[in-house]
């Protein structure tokens, strides 16, 4: 055995030798080519260096954001300025106080117990205005909870956001989801779901199904946190929309914090910017403190996006100023000085406000107008909401399947007799009759 | 409740048994075909009925699916309908959930439903609850589908049942075809239906051949979702079964009948709807139960089937304790003489069909 071992490793170095001397004098001339010609790696097409070197965040300057107001509401580049008439502007402002008062009193009502959870959105109205603004009304929504001025820009109503919050039986999704978890079809708003992330593919799946219309002259907005950009989720969406090319705006609100979680330990790196042309996407930093600067690039982002059925990521940098939710007292991990300074020095509603001013459009009585308005509105509709009748007991058994399942009508049944026994055990007058 | 520990020590390799015609109940005048093909003319004939079915997933184009289910089908509609994409289910499974949500109707292959794990987020938080939480505006219609259960030597993480988890589920349908009949005609309810389907097909069966009637062969052939089908009539116990079970079910059966024990064979087809009727029907005149799944016991299918004849006047018809056949309580083993072990195998359903009725389950139930 050791002597048949020993013949076979020398004949295999003889072969060795023969084989190096044949791929040397073969392999010099490809060698010599290949310093000028770049890569065609079917993984990437690049250059070859000879220097060893590992990129990091630090290789590339910041991604640069966006804007185009100052903050004391002037246009900083004249040719930045859109061009959006009168009547839209004071509209846009007035539904950014509406924002602010439904989240005061909400919030309120929530601390008060009539209502079981609530989110404000303090410091992103201008994300919200600027970028519904720039959609057309056609255009899919797909939001992740933190975008209500999104669903009051399109036309939802004050009552129909307190209905959802209450739950009552004019509430469009019949009470079944916590409150600001709204829904509408008719205007292209699809109903918020909780768990993160999950919206971001589902958007990129919509875009899909747009995309594959004849003439298609719609697109997808998807809203989503910097926290929620961490989930797998964004990331396969982020790769899912660039791959099957779809007319998609990913529109990540970077707000500083999720929950607790500061974007310093959220990520490494240039944000959620950075991740958009390292998937091959179109991408924009822009100012969420800006709401023309929001304007602006969702606008283009809008119709580059159905031009080229490409999808466009734009990161807008803004301040969380409110808790993250009603379970959240956010001054457990953050300052009030540092809350005090975004909320006062970097407001959107201040900075858009001094751009209406200074177009002589706005005014101190109109101001105050508005704020009464909007705070009455508000006041008035959570009073009326909270005498509004439940849903009807049935609703509890619909919409599980398309057609109820004859194992669910058995159970409506059974509840339906057993109430009819026992009426007095149950608050029924609170509810929808027959 | 580990049936296959205690069963006689004959082993059956899984490669021995698959060249064999799988059990069938009728076979008059009917042209054969695969399990494999069955899927394929159901989303064939689908795709060409409605501009609106598309197809996704790993594979699914250029290779004809990593189980050639989709074989032709990009040749024949293009990769706008037939797609590949990036390995990432809960991105795939996202964007079938978002193109239903937008009006297509997507099917949805996952390469193995051991995959599908990845994404169960959006199958259970989002596909099957949006109908409800939209209050009726939103439906869902995807058809989730792909390999189940145990495969062949391929170990504990590709070789499992996932009958029970989804039909946990409310809001989901969930199939589970066994013949070429079953397959088609329930993948063709699937696409059709509003709600969102799992449609738990079986890799060994893939290939195996069943006839098919002139009546399965058409375009316009629907099996209703939530019926079951008696594969076999007999008088003395009702066997339960679904998917690649129900072969397991109908050798025991024919073994049985040479003793003079006649099974009635219960094919769900479906888990969710489940044919409650159908299973208390046929123990109303067996008066004996046994249940077949190669899941494991604990919440499985036969433990539901059980706890809706506990609740219901059927357990009054029982003349001895119900019984489940199941998978060993186990990751899959690797190796093959343990696999055999770990999944019902014919002898597992004749031992308990023996116990059931000869009123011996104290004596067998000793674990």
């Amino acid at each position: 055995m050791a002597l048949k071992a020993g013949a076979s490793v020398l004949r295999l170095t003889a072969l060795r030798s023969t084989a190096v001397r044949l791929l040397s004098t073969h392999t010099r001339p490809e060698v010599e080519q290949n310093k000028t010609k770049n890569a065609e790696f079917p993984g990437a097409k690049a250059p070859y260096v000879t220097e060893m070197k590992f990129l990091n965040e630090t290789s590339y300057d910041p991604i640069p954001i966006y804007r185009v107001l100052d903050n004391d509401g002037s246009v900083i580049e004249k040719r930045e300025e859109p061009s959006i008439d009168k009547d839209e502007l004071i509209n846009m402002y007035k539904t950014m106080v509406q924002i602010t008062q439904l989240d005061k009193i909400l919030y309120e009502s929530q601390r008060q117990g009539r209502i079981s959870f609530y989110m404000t959105n303090y410091g992103e109205e201008g994300i919200h205005i600027g970028s519904a603004a720039a959609l057309d009304p056609r255009d899919l929504v797909f939001s992740q909870y933190r975008e209500v001025g999104v669903f009051l820009y399109r036309g939802v109503t004050v009552t129909e956001l307190i209905n959802q919050c209450y739950g009552n039986h004019e509430d469009s999704g019949k009470g079944r989801s916590m409150p600001i978890h709204y829904g509408d079809k008719q205007r292209n708003l699809v109903t918020i779901s909780s768990p993160l992330g999950t919206q971001i593919p589902q958007a990129v799946g919509a875009a899909y199904a747009l995309k594959r219309q004849p003439d298609n002259d719609r697109c997808v907005i998807c809203y989503f946190g910097d926290g929620a950009a961490s989930e797998g989720d964004a990331y396969a969406a982020f790769n899912f929309a660039a791959t099957l090319d779809c007319p998609v705006i990913l529109f990540c609100r970077n707000n500083g914090y999720a929950i607790s979680t500061p974007t310093s330990e959220q990520y490494k790196g240039d944000g959620i910017a950075a991740r958009g042309p390292s998937l091959g996407i179109n991408t924009v930093r822009v100012d969420g403190t800006d709401t023309l600067a929001v304007y602006n690039a969702v606008k283009q982002a809008r119709e580059f996006a159905i031009a080229n059925n490409k999808p466009v990521l734009i990161e807008a940098m803004s301040y969380r100023v409110g808790h993250h939710s009603t379970s959240d007292d956010s001054t457990a991990y953050r300052s009030v000085e540092e809350i005090q300074k975004w909320a006062n020095d970097e407001s959107p509603l201040l900075k858009f406000k001094l751009y209406l001013e200074s177009k002589g459009i706005w005014s101190e009585d109109a101001e105050k107008a508005t704020l009464k308005e909007s705070r009455d509105r508000v006041v008035r509709t959570m009073q009326d909401a909270e005498k509004k009748k439940l849903p009807h007991w049935k609703e509890m058994f619909e919409d599980v399947y398309y057609d109820m399942p004859p194992r669910i009508q058995k159970q409506m049944q059974q509840m339906g007799e057993h109430l009819k026994k026992y009426p007095d055990k149950y608050p029924l007058d609170k509810f929808q009759t027959d | 409740m580990k049936m296959a520990l205690k069963s006689s020590p004959v082993v059956f390799g899984w490669l021995s048994r698959l060249p064999r015609s799988f059990s069938t109940s009728s076979a008059l005048a009917a042209k054969p075909m695969t399990v494999r093909d069955a899927i394929n003319s159901a989303i064939d004939e689908e795709m060409e009925r409605d501009e609106k079915v598309f197809i996704l997933g790993e594979e699914v184009a250029q290779y004809d699916g990593a189980y050639k289910v989709t074989r032709g089908l990009l040749k024949k509609y293009g990769d706008k309908r037939v797609i590949d994409t990036p390995i990432t289910e809960s991105g795939f499974t996202g964007i079938a959930v978002g193109a239903a949500f937008a009006g297509l109707r997507p099917i949805c292959e996952f390469m193995t439903f051991n995959f599908s794990m990845q994404a169960i987020d959006q199958i259970i938080n989002s596909a099957a609850k949006t109908f409800y939480m939209s209050a009726g505006q939103v439906p869902c219609p995807i058809v989730f589908r792909g390999p189940n259960g145990a495969a062949a030597g391929v170990a504990a993480q590709h070789s499992q049942c996932f009958g029970a988890w989804y039909s946990h589920c409310p809001g989901l349908k969930v199939v589970m075809p066994f013949s070429s009949e079953d397959a088609k005609g329930l993948m063709k309810s699937a696409i059709r239906s509003q709600d969102p389907v799992v449609v738990l097909e079986d890799e060994i069966l893939y290939g195996a051949q069943f006839p098919m009637s002139d009546e399965a062969l058409s375009k316009d052939f629907l099996l209703p979702i939530g019926k079951a089908k008696v594969e076999r009539a007999g008088q003395h116990v009702t066997l339960v079964c679904a998917g690649r079970a129900t072969d397991t079910a109908l050798q025991a059966a024919n073994d049985l009948a040479g003793k003079g024990i006649e099974c009635e064979v219960i094919n769900l087809r479906s888990i969710r709807p489940l044919d409650f009727p159908a299973i208390a029907q046929s123990v109303a005149k067996t008066h004996h139960l046994v249940t077949v799944e190669q899941g494991w016991p604990q919440s499985g299918i036969g433990a539901e089937i059980c706890a809706r004849i506990m609740e219901s006047p059927s357990f009054f018809e029982l003349d001895a304790p119900a019984w489940r056949v199941t998978g060993a309580d186990v990751p899959m083993p690797y190796a093959r003489s343990l696999e055999a072990l770990a999944i019902p195998a014919k002898q597992d359903v004749v031992a308990a069909v023996t116990a059931v009725l000869g009123n011996k389950i104290s004596a067998a139930s000793s674990q």
